[in-house]
């Protein structure tokens, strides 16, 4: 073995020039491939995490049937005490949860006295809130959420804008309850929330306890309620712990609650998996240069050594001594485009690194990418390449170990 | 000892059969010097690739020592090519990419296998005989003709085969070389009793062999032995 090694890389340096070629054509496409995913990882690894951390949490339950109709905020689909007694029974149990908090949302009408529209509120618990969704507070301007009090109201950029309202300016919310009674408060604004496409994205918050003053509730009542995980990762092992929930039933018969990940949520969940996509297209986009590359490199080979090949056959060696020899030829090939492709990668997601890239997010600029190469990622592109330039040296390798001898001889 | 019965070789050349060689009937004995002659085209060649074990008669036994040679399957004819045979072709055919010492190396290494020890001590002895010592670190672009036939001389031979095969050794090479290789093969033939089977028009061969066979359009038409 030690000896075909010899004489391939004695012939893949005969033919350097077009060695080095092939060789830097599949350095480029591993190149290629490791830092696309180093940087898309690294830019989905951010847009998720500013999703899921700024307003959706990872997981939300609610009672069956409200993500359907949360266009209209239903009263009636909200979780009563003895619900909420038993979520939080489950959630209290997660080993993989950090924590949750509970919302009550209502649609109410909005007026700053000159005009009015309807709005979109969620009354949220401000300590809760700002624990469950540590980036919340970086959509709010002109207040800290966290301590947002009774009385005042974070509101919609766009609303914010088009009444042209400004902080602690005085406005009145009117809202309807279940049993038909209207009722209207005074809240002060303490700032505004960005928008962010999702469901919950152009909403406004109040504190729980002004919504239930505004809805004359006395019991305990909630809408939605948000889950962080410790790890995102963990992601189904939390959701197979909390599976039972959904499988509790009503007096009907009905399922009593329904749980969502970020993922069926979020619109960017798309977006994800487009990058998810890309990723692979590159990937066979890669897999196709190595194959033809190798495959014309091997052929060539094969068609320039044809006397070389009879005259080893001639004296003895086997078809398949003669297959093994170009079966590592092509190897070698792909092995050496691969190491230096992955060298490669990593010296440029260092460099990246140390510029440092910039690209804006929502409200956020100046955010800079920090693309990582995940070790096993530079491993299973590595392997395929091999292998891709294995198999793309087999039929060139074949064809090499069927020559009958005497025609190959013949040929000058 | 070879042997063959009633060899003939086709070639199909489209619709039609092309019979190159006609009932071939051959013995050739241990240590024999053998020169095969005729006109081009004669099938001079053709005989040498079936008793080389390179091709299959069309119809017909060979016998090499006791085994029928039409019967092996590629690999098992690969590999008695590399026990007991040699070959010498017109245009020396080395292994570019490898040295003089790396080519005489090869068939040791890929197809017999033999230790480094043996095969060092083999492959010294055989650059000296063929007075290639100091060349051994060249490549075989960097050698003459006469010195790459050498070292193709050294190569058929360090296997020890039984029987060296050549196609036109001399072809490519002036007069004054052609003399010392043949030389140098008669002084092996001589000290290994190794046989030589050539297909030659050369006259400086046929002048030294022991043995002339005379092939006209594929059939032997003189088998004459000379006293020497
Ligand atoms: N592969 C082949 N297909 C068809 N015909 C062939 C093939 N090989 C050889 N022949 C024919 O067989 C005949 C004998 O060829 P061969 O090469 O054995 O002759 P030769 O005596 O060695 O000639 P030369 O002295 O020119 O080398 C020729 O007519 C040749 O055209
Ligand atoms: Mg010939």
């Amino acid at each position: 073995m030690k000896n075909i090694i010899k004489m391939s890389l004695r012939n893949l340096l005969r033919s350097g020039r077009r060695t080095a070629l092939t060789a830097s054509l599949i350095t480029i496409g591993v190149v290629f491939v490791l830092v696309y995913a180093a940087l898309s990882g690294s830019f989905k690894a951010y847009m998720v995490g500013q999703i899921t951390d700024s307003m959706l949490g990872h997981v939300q339950i609610h009672k069956k049937g409200y993500v359907a109709s949360i266009d209209s905020l239903p009263l009636d689909k909200n979780l009563n005490q003895k619900q909420i007694e038993k979520i939080t029974e489950f959630l209290d149990d997660n080993p993989y949860i950090e924590s949750y908090t509970f919302r009550l949302k209502l649609g109410a009408m909005f007026s700053n006295y000159i005009a009015s529209t309807s709005v979109r509120l969620n009354g949220i618990n401000p300590k809760k809130e700002t624990q469950t969704l540590p980036l919340f507070a970086s959509r709010i301007d002109g207040s800290d959420p966290s301590s947002l009090k009774e009385g005042s109201i974070i509101v919609p950029e766009l609303l914010a804008k088009g009444m042209n309202i400004k902080k602690d300016d005085t406005i009145v919310l009117v809202a309807t309850n279940q049993k038909g009674s209207v009722n209207g408060l005074n809240f002060k604004v303490a700032g505004t929330s960005e928008t962010v496409s999702g469901p919950g994205g152009r909403d406004g918050y109040i504190h729980i306890n002004d919504v239930k003053k505004l809805l004359r509730i006395k019991q305990v009542e909630v809408s939605e309620v948000v889950v962080r995980l410790k790890d995102v990762d963990q992601l189904y092992k939390a959701m197979q712990l909390l599976k039972p929930l959904t499988l509790l039933k009503n007096e009907k018969d009905k399922p009593l609650f329904e749980i969502h990940t970020w993922e069926k949520l979020s619109p960017f969940y798309n977006i994800v998996k487009m990058l998810d996509i890309m990723d692979i297209s590159i990937k066979i986009i890669l897999i196709s240069i190595v194959l033809i590359s190798i495959l014309n490199v091997m052929v060539m080979s094969v068609y320039e050594r044809i006397k070389e090949i009879g005259t080893i056959a001639a004296m003895g060696t086997t078809p398949s001594t003669i297959s093994k020899l170009f079966l590592t030829e092509g190897l070698m090939l792909g092995i050496f485009g691969t190491i230096l492709g992955a060298m490669l990668s990593y010296v440029i997601v260092f460099v990246i690194n140390t510029i440092g890239i910039t690209f804006s997010f929502g409200r956020q600029d100046n955010l800079t990418l920090n693309p990582v190469l995940n070790f096993n990622e530079v491993l299973v592109v590595s392997i395929i390449v091999i292998i891709i330039s294995l198999i793309a040296s087999i039929s060139p390798a074949r064809k090499a170990s069927k020559l009958n001898p005497v025609d190959a001889l013949r040929q000058n | 000892m070879i042997s063959n019965e009633h060899v003939s070789k086709v070639y199909k050349m489209g619709e039609v059969d092309l019979r190159v060689i006609k009932d071939l009937n051959l013995q050739v004995s241990h240590g024999e010097f053998v020169a095969i002659v005729g006109p081009s085209g004669s099938g001079k060649s053709t005989v040498l690739n079936l008793l080389g074990c390179l091709d299959k008669p069309t119809e017909g036994k060979i016998l090499i020592d006791e085994t029928d040679v039409t019967q092996l399957d590629t690999t098992a004819l690969a590999n008695f090519r590399g026990e007991n045979i040699g070959f010498i072709f017109q245009s020396f055919n080395l292994i570019p990419v490898l040295s003089v010492y790396e080519n005489i190396e090869y068939p040791l290494i890929m197809i017999q296998n033999l230790p480094e020890q043996e095969r060092h001590k083999r492959i010294m002895e055989l650059l000296k005989d063929v007075d290639m010592l100091d060349q051994k670190d060249k490549f075989p672009d960097q050698l003459s003709g006469g010195q790459r036939q050498r070292v193709a001389i050294a190569r058929a031979l360090v296997t020890k085969p039984k029987i060296v095969f050549a196609d036109e050794p001399t072809a490519n090479l002036d007069t004054k070389t052609s003399n010392q290789i043949i030389t140098l093969m008669r002084n092996i033939q001589q000290e290994f009793n190794t046989t030589f089977i050539f297909a030659t028009h050369d006259e400086k061969i046929v002048r030294v062999v022991d043995r002339i066979i005379t092939l006209v359009d594929g059939v032997v038409t003189d088998d004459k032995r000379i006293a020497s």
